[in-house]
């Protein structure tokens, strides 16, 4: 059935207020029940032999001492993990990361794994597992990579994009190029220009709650697997395909999720815990250290940026080119692409280009990270955009609105703008009292922008009406961040009734059709749509019941604020009917009320954001602390705005430890130093101030309420916003993040050799 | 199969036995054993704060005890903060100021929070957020939580002086 996904103007009753969320009880008293939190009955404990090499052949591996030990139940290789994947080489690659097959490719990666009764004997067997390893050449830097003389990573990668096809394999996967006009011409016609390069460090998502899973699996492929995930269906699609298993046949349920901001979209050890489960006939439960989270798992890329702009005196962008290199671990990935998609989609600007390198190195593989590649992309281009208002001697957020983009603006990856926040955002951070607050000494005060897509995607929805009018709401999608509050105010608002009558749940893979991952801020927008056309669905069920029980046409019965009304001529007597009347009567009008959704929701409105950073920097050791920041935000819609100003906070929090601290140090072996919340420190209480927010509200046409996804755009300007502020305390323009103390002290002494 | 030994403690106000192997985490013991998963791993090495509980009124990581250490001692952990079937005030601040979102490091910020309104019921900004730096919170960027323990200290003041 087709929907119209129009935005429709209209006052909402539930929706824009704030309610508790339904897992909150729950969540406060320790009953809420995450990936670890599971148990069977005869579970082993599964762990995972990593490789301490950051690449190696892996010559033998004796598992012959570990399947004696007492206790042991089974131990697995690659071979228990035949390729099945026909061809698919997405799919290999994912296969080839869960476990290493003939090579170990980065430091952490997966060799061999075993299921044990207990921790202990399980840790003591992976002890007895003799790898014999040949070490070979490595490279972790993402330039390095690129040179000719680099290590090869695959014999199999030829860069894509380039002309003609390269003769030589080589680390670079592929070249991406994309933008509009003429560059060259653009900038012969500049009075300014502006070049500089950049760099950023490797960080990861940094989620509290490791990888966590229990999985069961028959002989006769019934299989269940309980999972911290971002989308069980499709890890539920990955996991049958990996292992040979059918889909119908494997049920997995997600569990709570302890934080996933996109690393929770891949499958590590899941795989590893069926195939164990398999061989020995029990429930595996596997839970990762933190040293193998970070060893392991899929943190974002690092890269190497260069950004040229060429502008007018008045402002007016000419031209601008950027060219990204990015590395994606040590499989392919296309984040220099998205890069490209996002460098300069804040931007009006006629002549524009950017060129992708995507680049493998012997690191993990990279998984997505709230808003992936746009962030370091904005670093770049938001520095460059403050160091061309210097050289111009205009104020920055000036020179931003001169060249902003609008609805009509074509978008340097394609798309002609619908209506967009970008311009609002920046004139509301131009008139928040932030910008005229002053600052103190060796204070500074740093602007940047944001972009993020927002995605829709595959989405079914259940809405059941119990007897007693209540609702049950069964979603697909994973709750991170406070959706199932949202979507239960949403069905509320379409049936006209309370909040507390509604209570959304995330069903398991055998309840519902298949749902895509919560990523791309999808959840609220995506189960949101179909939230609502279930909604109205199981309204038109109650119509015709209202009508059945009054024996009139159902086309005289109309729904307004959680009652049938009688509208027909002849009608006007007969008392409205509620909800609850018509639910405590369905038993005799025709069995049970419900409505279904299945939609793949298109039309996701962009997400655009400007930050404010203050930011004091101290000259004696060069540490950066932020002394104030705000986040302006495009929501489309609010739908409970407690949990659009968190997404707001915490992304702007992980965007400034980003800027200030967090990076993956790895040493001249290959291997990843600082594998640790001690060593890679993630912003703690004492580090922040309050964040302060703004939603705006421009209405995404192409959903009923307007809503746009608002998880992701939050993180992506931070770390110009911090630099162009530490500029303006220090004078210093960092070109490297994290923009750590030792960095910010090395560029203060060089300052002041200069003279 | 590692040999165990028999430790008893005081665990929210009831007796409690369990035997754990010598090596054993306090941590581990209280998940697996006593079956107390409100206590979270997020790191096993004293530096998230989300096994946080308090020993014999102290506020430690409890990853970084040996179960066998227990012996003797009393334990307070998330499970035994709402008492008689009302949430303690920090729980519902919690809830009322959204001070949460995935909700995995919430146990041990509510257990850090209540041992600084334990010592400090009237604490400023600065002292909340020195007091709560020990626990690692990724979605909230901390605004809310700091906001709700804020609101319960001057609600128990209130409350102590009604």
């Amino acid at each position: 059935m087709a929907h119209d996904n129009s935005y429709v103007d209209k006052k909402f009753n539930v929706v824009g207020t704030r309610f508790n969320r339904p897992d909150g009880i729950d969540k406060v008293t320790g009953k809420a029940r995450y990936g670890a939190d599971a148990s069977a009955p005869g579970q082993l404990v599964g762990k995972v032999l990593r490789s301490p090499h950051a690449h190696a052949q892996i010559l033998k591996i004796n598992t012959s001492k570990a399947e004696k030990l007492q206790g042991v139940k089974s131990v697995i290789t690659f071979q228990d993990l035949p390729d099945l994947t026909g061809g698919d080489q997405g799919m290999a690659d994912i296969l080839e990361n869960c476990m290493a097959r003939g090579r170990a490719l980065y430091d952490g990666h997966a060799v061999a794994a075993v299921a044990a009764v207990d921790e202990q004997t399980a840790a003591k067997a992976l002890k007895l597992i003799d790898v014999k390893y040949k070490k070979l050449p490595h490279v972790t830097d993402v330039d390095e990579a690129m040179l000719p003389t680099a290590p090869v990573i695959h014999d199999r990668i030829f860069t894509r994009g380039v002309e003609p096809k390269p003769t030589k394999p080589s680390n670079i996967s592929s070249r991406t190029e994309m933008g509009n006009g003429d560059v060259d011409a653009g900038f012969a016609q500049a009075d300014v220009i502006i070049e500089h390069s950049f760099k950023t460090e490797q960080t990861h998502q940094g989620y509290i709650e490791p990888h966590a899973c229990l999985a069961s699996v028959n002989p006769d492929g019934t299989s269940e697997l309980w999972v911290t995930t971002q989308g069980h269906f499709v890890f539920r699609n990955v996991c049958a395909g990996l292992l040979g298993l059918d889909i119908a046949k494997l049920k997995v349920t997600s569990s709570e999720i302890g934080g996933g901001f996109g690393g929770k979209t891949h499958v590590w050890v899941e795989p590893i815990a069926l195939a164990l489960s398999r061989k020995a006939n029990r429930p595996v439960k596997m839970v990762m250290s933190r040293d193998e989270v970070f060893r392991a798992t899929g943190p974002t890329s690092s890269t190497s940026i260069d950004v040229k702009l060429g502008a007018k005196k008045n402002g007016q962008i000419t031209a601008a080119v950027a060219e990204l290199r990015y590395q994606g671990g040590a499989f392919p990935g296309n984040w220099a692409m998205l890069a490209c998609m996002t460098a300069f989609a804040c931007y009006d600007i006629k002549n524009n280009k950017s060129i992708g390198w995507d680049v493998l190195v012997n690191r993990p593989k990279v998984a997505a990270y709230r808003a992936p590649s746009a962030p370091m992309a904005a670093f770049a281009v938001e520095s460059a955009m403050d160091m061309l208002a210097k050289e111009l001697r205009m104020k920055a957020i000036d020179v931003r609105l001169k060249n902003v983009a609008r609805e009509g603006t074509l978008a340097p990856y394609g798309p002609t703008y619908g209506p967009i926040g970008i311009e609002d955002t920046l004139k509301a951070v131009k008139a928040h009292p932030h910008m005229r607050a002053k600052l103190k000494p060796n204070q500074g005060r740093g602007v940047a922008c944001g972009f993020w897509f927002n995605i829709g995607g595959q989405t079914s929805t259940d809405l059941n009406i119990g007897v007693d009018g209540t609702v049950n709401l069964a979603v697909g999608t994973v709750d991170v961040g406070g959706s199932r509050s949202s979507l239960a105010m949403i069905a509320a608002e379409e049936l006209g009734i309370d909040y507390e009558d509604v209570k959304a749940n995330i069903a398991d893979t055998t309840s519902l059709g298949h749902n895509d991952m919560t990523e791309g801020s999808r959840g609220t927008f995506s189960s949101g749509m179909a939230t609502i056309y279930a909604a109205r669905e199981a309204i038109e069920v109650l119509k015709q019941r209202a009508a059945i029980t009054w024996g009139i046409p159902v086309e005289d019965v109309a729904w307004e604020a959680g009652h049938a009304v009688a509208t027909g001529k002849g009608h006007g007597n007969l008392p409205k009917l509620s909800l609850r009347e018509i639910a405590a009567k369905s038993g005799r009008t025709g069995g049970p009320i419900a409505g279904h959704n299945e939609v793949t929701a298109d039309g996701a409105g962009m997400g655009f954001a400007s930050h404010i950073c203050d930011v004091e920097v101290d000259p004696e050791t060069g540490r950066s602390t932020i002394v104030r920041y705000t986040v302006v935000q495009d929501a489309g819609k609010a739908i409970n705005p407690d949990y659009v100003e968190g997404q707001f906070q915490g992304g702007a929090t992980q965007g400034i430890g980003w800027a200030l601290n967090e990076e993956y140090i790895y040493g001249a072996d290959g291997r990843l130093q600082n594998p640790g919340f001690l060593d890679y420190r993630i912003p703690v209480c004492s580090d922040l101030p309050f964040i302060d927010t703004k939603i705006l509200e421009i209405p995404n046409p192409s959903h009923p309420y307007g809503v746009r996804g608002v998880g992701e755009t939050s993180i992506v300007p931070p770390l110009a916003a911090v630099a162009n502020a530490i500029a303006n305390a220090a004078g210093v323009r960092m070109g490297h993040a994290p923009m750590s103390p030792p960095r910010v002290l090395a560029a203060l002494d060089a300052m002041e050799n200069a003279g | 199969m590692s040999k165990s030994t028999l430790v008893s403690t005081t665990v929210n106000g009831d007796a409690v036995e369990f035997a754990c192997p010598t090596d054993e985490s306090l941590m581990t013991a209280l998940r697996d054993r006593v079956g107390l998963t409100g206590v979270k791993e997020g790191c096993g090495t004293g530096d998230c704060g989300a096994c946080s509980i308090s020993l014999d009124g102290r506020l430690v990581c409890s990853c970084i005890v040996l179960g066998v250490e227990a012996e003797g001692r009393t334990i307070e952990t998330v499970e035994g903060l709402s008492q008689n079937g009302d949430l303690h005030p920090l729980q519902q601040n919690f809830i009322d100021h959204a001070a949460l979102q995935c909700g995995i490091c919430t146990p041990g910020f509510l257990v850090a929070a209540k041992a600084l309104l334990d010592r400090n019921p009237n604490p400023n900004e600065s002292e909340i957020r020195y007091a709560l730096a020990g626990n690692l919170c990724r979605c909230t960027g901390y605004d809310k939580i700091v906001r709700a323990v804020q609101a319960t200290a001057k609600d128990m003041r209130k409350k102590g002086r009604s």
